[in-house]
């Protein structure tokens, strides 16, 4: 460990650059997103629906997050009238404080977790493990990144930064098999692991899809059925959610069920649908016979109080917008410092951990693809844009390097000229004029100034004005 | 003869001059009398995206002074045409009589190719381009404008130029502005990976109607050493 730095979050810049220096990396993803991607494509071609269900779900959102206040006192009525416990928690260590509360209670050893994202950004885990309690998580790409000790570097496919031989060889070395990189090989030894483990777990946490207010039932989606097992076999289990998790009718969900998986996945439907409606009642046989739902703002109040930032609540965390990033098929999902990276990462984050997160905004080249592909059609650019600049004006004022605040200094000089157009005009030509003897067939090797990163970057820029003669027919 | 105002943009008369002469030309061609638009320099894209809202703002009131409805003005750039015939709404939200200027003024602007197809309904203006070349499309063109057939339509019609696909075409090409300097590391590696892709198509021309995507896949080319140009679609469409 490094000794105690200001800034305990690496920053941005720093950790974008390990991110595409890493050629097997980039490799990695964009073999994964490229596969992905094309999954999506069609099953957006094989169901003609798609976009009509897209604008539903949307219109539900729209009304859910609307009225969160109705809904949310909604929801925890009937939580509550099911059996649930349910524990409103303001930010991220209220969270940990009260599951650590319940875990001790109920003297619990040995948790199990089902992915969920919520709980990587309240940072639960070593939490958990700090109160001497052991946390195994059973997603199997939770479970490898558990065992590299590193977190996960994508929202749906926490392992994609690896290959099956990355993985082979983890488990060669962490769980003693021979290695392998056959994936049902893999897969087989990590069931084997976690059956054990499950049996003798005494606590369960997992996140939450969908919360339908008007029946108190927890919707969960997966495809391992290790959130089933995580929800049922423990006698403790709970659920951790953000407030926007809620909608309002039973009769709502399929909408979002019609698009989430096809997005996320590229599946028609996940293996698992877990409709959780409360703990074990009498007469039953299984089930977990304590369920606590931790409902969770830290920070979403505030995005639901800005009238631009609001449509972030809309997402369904599905992902697709990460694989289809040409920013975050570059760096991958570590580079973002945040539970959340990718596009969404960088919209939500800067709410929930501030400065931290507030490069991320620029991290973006605008160029839409996020917003194409959201199956709620969530606009981020826009939202970048919002968000930038908010960042101009914060205080203290974000710790951009040198060279970054000189180009905040050229645009904004570039800007006030724009206003005079001929004497702008003039100055680029004397400019023009003066870099003209260093082109070489119409491009400069190396730029000055604001430049600088422009040729420094493996590109040679265009000298001023040097295209003048246009192109003739022979090409 | 009808009229048309020509808004060249700041990178097409910082670096490529050639583009403005070339549209200004096809325009002519088509029997229209075009009238430059000099009196604005920048649309407002560079400091909107660095989040310099108030010098947004003062450069898209001197914009939307230098124009008026009932005249189209042709922008040969995806990017700056998105700008101000979309973001001016979020950019002038606080000021109601700018914001109604950018209303009535959001029918009459055209990005260049937009214009020749769907208002003057032209496909073939006899160019010939003797080249083989793949087409870019660029992202506000494609994904704020929905301008996605209309190039191709325009370069499907130029003689003795034979077009080829590329592998993911639509994947951002690394500009973004003042990104490109600001994360250079990461733009490098985006232009990088589209070049690559490039090369495998065996075309000698990446054709685009950006100039900002032309400088960066430009200087990247010209960078590696590769002996394929980039031209603007104004200029492909100028040659004979």
């Amino acid at each position: 460990m490094a000794a105690a730095k200001p800034d305990p979050i690496p920053d941005f810049l720093e950790t974008s650059r390990k991110g595409v220096a890493d050629a097997d990396l980039r490799r990695k993803l964009e073999n994964s997103t490229g596969r992905h991607l094309e999954h999506v494509a069609h099953m957006r071609a094989e169901f003609p629906g798609y976009d009509g269900e897209r604008d539903v779900a949307r219109r539900i959102k729209e009304d859910a997050i609307g009225r969160l206040d109705e809904l949310l006192i909604e929801l925890k009525q009937k939580l509550e009238a099911n059996g649930c416990t349910v524990f409103v928690a303001a930010d991220a260590a209220e969270a940990r404080d009260y599951i650590i509360k319940i875990a001790r209670k109920a003297s619990a050893r040995h948790v199990v977790k089902g992915k969920s994202m919520t709980t990587e950004e309240i940072d639960l885990n070593p939490a958990l493990q700090a109160a001497g309690m052991e946390v195994v998580e059973t997603d199997l790409g939770e479970y490898i990144v558990q065992l590299r000790r590193e977190r996960p570097s994508h929202i749906i496919t926490p392992a994609i930064h690896l290959s099956k031989e990355d993985i082979g060889q983890l488990f060669a070395d962490q769980l003693g098999i021979a290695y392998t990189a056959e994936p049902e090989a893999l897969t087989a030894a990590a069931r084997e692991r976690l059956r054990s483990i499950f049996l003798g777990a005494d606590l369960g946490v997992t996140g939450v899809n969908f919360a339908i207010a008007e029946t108190g039932t927890l919707v969960l989606i997966e495809n391992e059925g290790n959130g089933r097992l995580t929800s049922t076999l423990p006698e403790t289990f709970i659920a951790v959610m953000g407030i926007e998790k809620v909608i309002p009718k039973l009769a709502d969900l399929s909408h979002f069920l019609e698009i989430l998986a096809r997005t996320g996945t590229g599946q028609k439907l996940t293996t698992y649908t877990n409709f959780i409606s409360g703990p074990r009642r009498e007469g039953e046989l299984d089930g977990p016979r304590a369920m606590h739902v931790v409902i969770l703002d830290n920070g979403r109040s505030a995005m639901l109080a800005d009238p631009v930032m609001r449509e972030a609540l809309y997402c369904l965390r599905c992902g697709a917008c990460l694989n289809v990033c040409p920013v975050y098929r570059r760096i991958g999902g570590h580079a973002y410092n945040s539970p959340y990276p990718g596009p969404i990462g960088s919209i939500v984050s800067p709410n929930l951990f501030g400065s931290a997160a507030a490069k991320l905004p620029f991290a973006s080249t605008l160029c839409g693809a996020c917003r194409d592909i959201c199956p709620v059609k969530i606009d981020i650019p826009r939202i970048l844009l919002h968000l930038r600049w908010k960042e101009t004006q914060a205080q203290p004022p974000t710790k951009w390097p040198a060279d970054a605040r000189r180009t905040r200094a050229g645009v904004r000089r570039f800007a006030r000229m724009a206003r005079h157009p001929r004497t702008l005009r003039l100055l680029s030509r004397i400019g023009g004029w003066m870099l003209r003897p260093f082109a070489r067939d119409r491009y400069l090797r190396r730029m000055p100034g604001p430049f600088k990163n422009w040729t420094r970057w493996g590109r040679d820029f265009p000298a001023p004005g040097a295209r003048r003669r246009k192109p003739r027919g022979e090409g | 003869m009808p009229e048309v105002r020509l808004f060249a943009t700041c990178l097409v008369e910082e670096f490529y001059p050639s583009v403005i002469e070339s549209a200004a030309l096809v325009l002519e061609r088509l029997k229209l009398k075009v009238r430059p638009l000099r009196s604005a320099f920048c649309c407002a894209q560079a400091p909107f995206n660095e989040g310099l809202r108030d010098e947004a703002v003062d450069l898209a009131r001197r914009f939307l002074k230098s124009c008026e409805p009932g005249t189209p003005v042709v922008i040969p750039s995806g990017s700056c045409t998105s700008m101000v015939k979309i973001f001016y709404s979020d950019l002038l939200a606080d000021d109601p009589a700018l914001a109604k200027k950018a209303a009535a003024m959001r029918p009459w602007l055209f990005e260049f190719s937009q214009f020749l197809v769907n208002v003057l309904k032209v496909k073939y203006v006899g160019a010939r381009f003797d080249r083989t070349a793949v087409y870019h499309p660029a992202c506000h063109l494609t994904r704020e404008l929905r301008v996605v057939d209309e190039p191709r339509l325009l370069l499907g019609a130029v003689q003795n130029l034979r077009m080829v696909d590329f592998r993911n075409p639509e994947e951002c090409c690394g500009f973004g502005g003042a990104f490109s300097v600001k994360l250079p590391h990461i733009s490098a590696a985006m232009v990088e990976d589209k070049i690559v892709r490039i090369k495998e198509s065996g075309a000698t021309a990446v054709i685009a109607n950006d100039c900002g995507c032309l400088m960066q896949i430009g200087g990247a080319l010209h960078r590696q050493g590769l002996q394929v140009e980039t031209f603007h679609l104004a200029e492909v469409l100028a040659a004979r």
